[in-house]
């Protein structure tokens, strides 16, 4: 069973009960180097952020700029 | 005597804080950055790529710990953005100092004031230290002290343009009245503009493109560098003034006749 949410605008399925970490891990993405947002709201960046069907997600970091 | 850059309670050596966006790649960043002597840089806040393998981080190239990490909110065109920004920003764990920058138009990238001043005021509220990007304007920039901003920078010219300080008086008018530091942030093309501002009492300039864009960034930050210190120390030594006719500088007596 997969959920289907949304990544940085892309849709993406994933699989179901994916906590945060699983999914930066899922995407080799280093928590420590980024910040994430579920449906607006700024979550931690481990196992305690459970996803759900229909999230919304934003995963942002530095970048260079004035 | 020691001479600090002092923003947000913390006292820095350089007066020059540079942008890192527009390089060919983060090492020649992290080059540009150490020969610049710069101890506060700019970052922007954007979505991480997904797809691309290629995880290199900009901050693997600055170490926090080393400089004051500044992150922006470029890009932004209204106050929910640009907090929402702020927020993110704050949660990657640098501090708690951004660079409020509400766009208003992008042919122009002059600021929206209402929406700066909109932004500023939820940020400073959420204890966040507040950098705002503003136009040359005295007005705006006493509101935004009067909101608790830890500085103000108006800009010299519009974003990238590298005309220089195109409203001196205007400029003047800020430093006279303001009781927080006065960056020049934006517009400067090259050193004597980043001169022009110190040796007018500007506390500090806010620089990217000037040196990411020049054919040869390493010796362009160089060049900023020598610039911020020469300007900086022609202001504190105090300026002759300016006389319409000559004043001799070999004495007058013992001429030959």
């Amino acid at each position: 069973m997969g959920m289907n949410i949304k990544i940085n605008g892309e849709d993406k399925e994933m699989a179901s009960g994916l906590s945060v970490a699983e999914l930066l891990e899922e995407l080799q993405i280093r928590p420590a180097r980024v910040v994430v947002e579920r449906n607006r709201a700024i979550v931690a960046r481990d196992a305690s952020t459970q996803l759900a069907e229909g999230d919304t997600l934003e995963i942002v970091h530095f970048v260079g700029g004035g | 005597m020691e001479d600090w850059l002092e923003v947000a309670g913390k006292k820095y050596r350089s007066r020059l804080i540079v942008g890192t966006g527009k390089y060919k790649d983060f090492d020649e960043t992290k080059r540009a950055i150490e020969v610049s002597g710069a101890e506060i840089v700019t970052v922007a806040v954007r979505r991480v790529n997904i797809t691309d393998p290629n995880k290199e981080n900009l901050l693997d190239y600055l170490d926090p710990k080393k400089y004051t990490i500044l992150p922006n909110t470029a890009g932004c065109y209204n106050a929910e953005d640009a907090v929402r920004t702020c927020r993110l920003a704050r949660e990657a764990g640098v501090g708690k100092l951004v660079k409020l920058e509400v766009i208003g138009d992008d042919k122009t990238l002059f600021p929206d004031v209402p929406a700066t001043l909109e932004a500023a005021k939820i940020l400073v509220k959420e204890g966040f230290d507040v950098l705002p990007y503003i136009t040359d304007d005295p007005i705006t920039a006493k509101k935004l002290e009067d909101i608790g901003c830890k500085a103000v920078m108006p800009l010299a010219a519009p974003i990238g343009s590298g005309l220089g300080i195109r409203n001196p008086y205007n400029i003047r008018i800020i430093l006279e009245q303001a009781n927080v530091p006065v960056i020049v942030d934006a517009g400067v093309g090259t050193a004597s503009d980043a001169a022009l501002a110190m040796e007018m009492g500007c506390h500090g300039v806010l620089m990217n493109t000037a040196i990411a864009g020049a054919k040869d960034p390493i010796l362009m930050a160089e060049a900023m560098r020598l610039g911020i210190e020469a300007g900086r120390k022609a202001f504190r030594a105090g300026r002759i003034a300016k006389k319409l006719y000559a004043t001799a500088s070999s004495p007058l007596e013992g001429i030959l006749n």
